[in-house]
């Protein structure tokens, strides 16, 4: 498997696939590690980067025989991209300089980020709500790590980082959501509000310091430490997700009686600008396939399945719409190939 | 009415003692701290203000420039980007962190997840031991008492090892 493979398929997270698949786009669960004895990346010099690089890549290729490894410090802009559209490592690791690289396995399912802000960043990331079967996979990847080489951990605070914030269990256990009818509603900033009383962190499609275009929120656990990463994918599973589920299908519900025509208009309106604008932009494109996902599992929508509906999400995005082409190509140009391409796919 | 041990100036310190017997004592502001029975409320005169303020600001900046002997990071630096240099930082620092680690966690400050496979027996139980006794916390909160003995079974038997 190389990095071409990669846009033949719509990988793991966007099968639309798994629980709650109507709401629920993707959960994903990430562990942070470092290896005992060396220094964090912030005070590490380029040969201590390569040393921990060398270490772990060759711990983590010999674990994983049928992954895909990629050093990121040989591969050029548009690839990198690629994986972060991918969500198969993050805008940091991508932008990041020196050694550094990452693991993914055949399904793009997990991926093991090395030298990221961690010297090792294990990520489980699947379709749907399905956090049990991504914590078996990363809880197992971990231990496999961890066998050979010693992980800094401290009695009292667990598994050191180079945030204070992470430490402890090092998880991050993420969800990505649609929430197209409660931003209709009106009533996406209380959802909002409630989840940070909670202690999560509500953020757009890429984390971090990221907008939340196209409706799809993230939402993640904050706390890491004095809680054990069954307490905390519990909450998900428990509390958090299914209640948010509920407040969304209901506004859609809602919506379908008293404003039908609204929320029809809604759909076949952004339908009629896929389908015949000359320029779109990532983000109009995402705004405007967001009606179409809610018309799809309404039963409102039904010129396309879900399918159909992730390929044109991931495909329109600047590395894929590139790598689709075969060339580099600058922002205006990727409006029109964009528009072109979503032409194409809506009319056959 | 006047101090009884002056007679001149003005009693507004009224003392009852109970023990041995029963016996009131009616003295002046200034009889009364002479005798230890009040301190008289001072304000710090400006040099000591200053004093303190000095004292405190050296106390600040020591611990800004405490450095990690295996990694040289300052205090001061890891406040700066808010990463820190190396897994030996979190013993350096660890009683200037831990007010920044409580805030961030909810006020906890103990691990009680998942241990290394390859980590010190000692270690295993200690941690399992902590999470027990917040469990058996929980349970007792919660008036579920079943499991409240189930849990206190498991802390015996860890204690026992």
């Amino acid at each position: 498997m190389n990095l071409d493979d990669l846009t033949r398929s719509t990988g793991e997270w966007l099968k639309g696939e798994g629980l709650m698949s109507d709401v629920v786009i993707s959960s994903r669960i990430r562990l942070a590690r470092n290896l005992a004895e060396r220094p964090f990346l912030n005070t590490a010099s380029e040969s201590d980067q390569t040393e921990i690089y060398r270490c772990l890549a060759n711990e983590v290729t010999a674990a994983d025989d049928d992954a895909m490894f990629i050093d990121l410090d040989e591969v050029d802009a548009i690839d990198r991209e690629l994986l972060v559209e991918r969500n198969l490592i993050s805008c940091q690791h991508a932008a990041a300089r020196g050694s550094r690289g990452v693991s993914v396995s055949p399904g793009e399912t997990r991926s093991l980020m090395i030298n990221e802000e961690d010297h090792l960043r294990i990520q489980g990331l699947r379709s749907g709500f399905q956090l049990d079967a991504i914590w078996e996979e990363v809880d197992r990847a971990d231990d496999a790590v961890a066998a050979s080489l010693p992980m800094a951990f401290d009695s009292q605070f667990g598994y050191l980082t180079a945030c204070p914030t992470n430490v402890g269990t090092g998880i991050r256990v993420s969800v990505m959501l649609h929430l197209p009818a409660l931003r209709l509603t009106k009533e996406i900033e209380r959802v909002a509000r409630a989840a940070r009383d909670m202690h999560l962190a509500v953020r757009g499609v890429h984390g971090e310091g990221t907008e939340a275009v196209g409706d799809l929120y993230q939402l993640s656990n904050q706390t890491t430490l004095g809680k054990t990463e069954r307490e905390i994918i519990d909450s998900f599973s428990t509390a958090i997700i299914p209640r948010i589920v509920e407040y969304e299908r209901a506004a859609r519900d809602t919506l379908a009686r008293k404003q039908p025509v609204r929320l029809d208009d809604k759909i076949w309106r952004a339908y009629g600008l896929l389908s015949n604008a000359r320029r779109l932009s990532t983000g109009e494109t995402h705004t405007l396939l967001s009606p179409l996902r809610m018309g799809i599992f309404m039963g409102r929508f039904t010129k396309f399945d879900v399918k159909r509906w992730n390929e044109l999400f991931l495909f329109t995005q600047p590395a894929h719409l590139q790598k689709l082409h075969g060339v580099s190509m600058g922002e205006r140009e990727r409006a029109i190939a964009r528009s072109d391409y979503l032409r194409d796919r809506l009319e056959n | 009415m006047q101090c009884e041990r002056c007679h001149q100036a003005k009693a507004t310190v009224h003392i009852t003692d109970t023990v041995p017997e029963k016996t009131e004592r009616h003295l002046c502001e200034d009889c009364a701290e002479s005798e230890g029975v009040i301190v008289k409320h001072q304000h710090p005169t400006t040099n000591e203000v200053l004093q303190q303020f000095l004292k405190h600001k050296m106390a600040a900046s020591g611990r800004d420039e405490i450095v990690c002997p295996k990694c040289s990071l300052s205090f001061h630096e890891f406040q700066l980007k808010g990463q820190l240099g190396c897994p030996h930082d979190y013993t350096v620092f660890r009683e200037f962190l831990l007010p920044l680690i409580e805030r961030a966690h909810e006020g906890r400050t103990r691990h009680i997840g998942k241990v290394p496979k390859t980590a010190d027996e000692a270690i295993h139980r200690q941690t399992d031991l902590v999470r027990l006794r917040r469990e058996l916390r929980d349970a007792v909160a919660d008036e579920n008492y079943e499991r409240a003995a189930q849990v206190r079974d498991q802390i015996r038997t860890l204690e026992g090892a």
